[in-house]
């Protein structure tokens, strides 16, 4: 059991902590803006409770925009507004600016075809029924909406541990930032494969708890 | 009072202009089920979601007891949308809601207190016969009772008026009948104006008072059930009406039954309302001396009475023994064919 001696526990604990922590405090920016965003191009579509083609159209280009740009370039394009914003473009809170940025356009198409599945048949029937829009949003279409919803926050959240991981290398530190430095520049195998399964963990357990709560609220 | 004055709906797709409601002018009876019949594509749908305002016409007016509701404000649209019940083919409950919730969802629009909104859902529940399946999802329940729960939740706020677009159309014949059952018993009960929409005449049949016939974005023909049905003057009624029988196969019996008995004469009776219950084809039988048979029948009931129609077989006779057999016949008031 000697390989174990090699690694440095309190290190790998503070960066699990680390990588959680990017991922935990981006996810609740991303849910944010990914929902309102998907909203808003959900109304405004062709056909939508708010129609309008400027609007969507705009949201639209932006959000495929932003899609398009890799995860490690948007680090680097926005790192004058990171800077703005925590002061610093090193550690795991100015990582979360770039990943908020990143996933929210992708989230944001995930609600969007949750909302698309939520039968029109149902939503018609709530307007036959005196509903507002705004009920129609709050009341028929996130509660039908969520089961898809919550999968689309389990999704995101996977990829974003992927990214939390690539910014670790570039110094968000975090279980990327290990890997990369201890496991990978000083030839600590054991480390990197420590830092490795930690992160496959992580992503089983954020797909099991998504899968669960899904399976819990839909009652389709 | 529903008052339809030249309803003209058109709808533009890719450049093609496509008339789903052509002058359409029609006045619905408070208290009484209107039926709207008519094939798939006439407009049928676009007319009743007129209606309620889902859809706007392009011109006319649409007035319900003296408000023209094509010139309401949203939010008073919305307020007078809450007294106009509608159901639905595919029910269109929310999934994610119990049967409780469901019913209680137009409750929570009209900002009804959570106490009194419970007390309206039990008694919403017994109405329509679902006890003890309130805290069910509507997944786990069958079309009857999804389309129950459509009922109740039409009903929840008073409705003075209950739409219902193709309603028994998803539901096998005996969920049908229970279903149509129900809408009766609710128009009679609770005097609720319900303006049905369908493609089956059974339906019109068994519960409507008046019904029209929609063709081609047009109302062609309208009128007491009982008129329709002894007197259709359109083609498009003519085929609902003699559809009625064994259920659409009318045109294949005929042929049938002429290549079964090549000789002599098939006869079709139709019989409605207080004739179906008189001895009448006994009465003439008597003063015939030729054999008469009965070879296909279907008697039905409706909200006039029973209603049916016959086919007999008559040979070995002449030509004036037959010409008197059917004027025996219609003088007792009975609508005599001769194919
Ligand atoms: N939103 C729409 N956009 C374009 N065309 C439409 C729209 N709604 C209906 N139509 C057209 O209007 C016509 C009448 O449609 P409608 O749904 O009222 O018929 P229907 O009598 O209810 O038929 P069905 O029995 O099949 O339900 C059809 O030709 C249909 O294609
Ligand atoms: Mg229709």
């Amino acid at each position: 059991m000697s390989w174990l001696t090699n690694i440095n526990w309190e290190q790998i604990y503070e960066a699990l902590v680390e990588t959680i922590y990017m991922t935990g405090v981006s996810m609740i920016f991303i849910v944010v803006f990914g929902l309102l965003i998907g909203i808003l191009l959900y109304c405004t579509q062709t056909g939508g409770l708010y129609e309008n083609k400027y609007i969507s159209k705009v949201v639209d280009v932006t959000v495929n925009v932003l899609r398009a740009i890799p995860f490690i370039i948007m680090v680097f394009l926005i790192i004058p507004f990171t800077k703005f914003l925590c002061g610093t473009m090193l550690g795991a809170t100015a990582a979360i600016p770039s990943l908020v940025f990143t996933a929210s356009p992708f989230f944001a198409r995930l609600c969007v075809i949750a909302f698309n599945e939520v039968d029109k048949g149902t939503i018609e029937a709530s307007e036959a029924m005196g509903a507002s829009k705004f009920e129609i949003i709050t009341k028929v279409l996130l509660p039908e909406a969520l089961p898809a919803i919550v999968s689309g926050i389990s999704v995101t959240a996977v990829t974003l541990v992927g990214y939390t991981a690539m910014s670790g290398a570039i110094g968000a530190g975090g279980l990327g930032n290990v890997a990369y430095l201890y496991g990978f520049s000083r030839r600590n195998g054991t480390i990197l494969y420590m830092a490795t399964a930690m992160v496959v963990i992580i992503v089983f357990i954020l797909q099991g708890i998504g899968d669960y709560l899904v399976s819990k609220i839909d009652k389709r | 009072m529903i008052q339809l004055k030249d309803i003209i709906k058109i709808f533009t797709t890719k450049g093609e202009d496509i008339h789903a409601v052509r002058n359409v002018t029609l006045d619905i009876n408070d208290g009484e089920i209107f039926g709207i019949i008519g094939y798939s594509g006439a407009g049928k749908s676009t007319l009743v979601r007129i209606i309620n305002q889902l859809e706007k016409q392009d011109s006319g007016e649409v007035i319900i007891n003296g408000t023209d509701i094509g010139k309401l404000k949203d939010s008073e649209l919305r307020k007078e949308r809450q007294k106009i019940g509608m159901i639905f083919q595919h029910f269109n409950l929310l999934w994610s809601r119990t049967v409780e919730e469901n019913i209680a969802f137009p409750l929570e629009i009209a900002k009804v207190g959570k106490e009194e909104r419970q007390k309206r859902v039990d008694e919403l529940i017994k109405l329509v016969g679902l006890e003890g399946r309130g805290k069910a999802y509507p997944s786990e329940l069958s079309g009857g009772q999804k389309q129950r729960i459509g009922i109740a939740r039409a009903l929840a706020n008073n409705p003075e008026i209950l739409l219902c677009d193709e309603a028994t159309s998803a539901l096998d014949p005996d969920t049908t009948e229970s279903i149509l059952d129900l809408l009766k018993r609710i128009n009679k009960e609770l005097g609720i104006t319900i303006v049905m929409i369908t493609h089956q005449m059974e339906v019109v049949q068994k519960i409507c008072h008046r019904i029209a016939v929609m063709s081609d974005g047009r109302i062609v023909e309208e009128g007491t059930v009982k008129d329709i049905f002894e007197n259709p003057k359109h083609e498009v009624t003519k085929r609902f009406v003699t559809n009625v029988d064994s259920n659409g196969k009318i045109e294949k019996i005929q042929k049938e039954l002429k290549e079964l008995y090549p000789f002599g004469q098939i006869v079709r009776l139709s019989f409605t309302g207080e004739i179906s219950k008189k001895p009448i084809l006994d009465t003439v039988l008597k003063k015939v001396n030729f054999p008469v048979s009965i070879v296909n029948a279907n008697i039905g009931h409706s909200q006039i009475g029973p209603m049916g129609v016959m086919y007999v077989h008559i040979s070995n006779g002449t030509e004036s023994e037959y010409q008197e057999f059917v004027k025996l016949l219609r003088d007792e008031g009975v609508i005599v064919e001769v194919l």
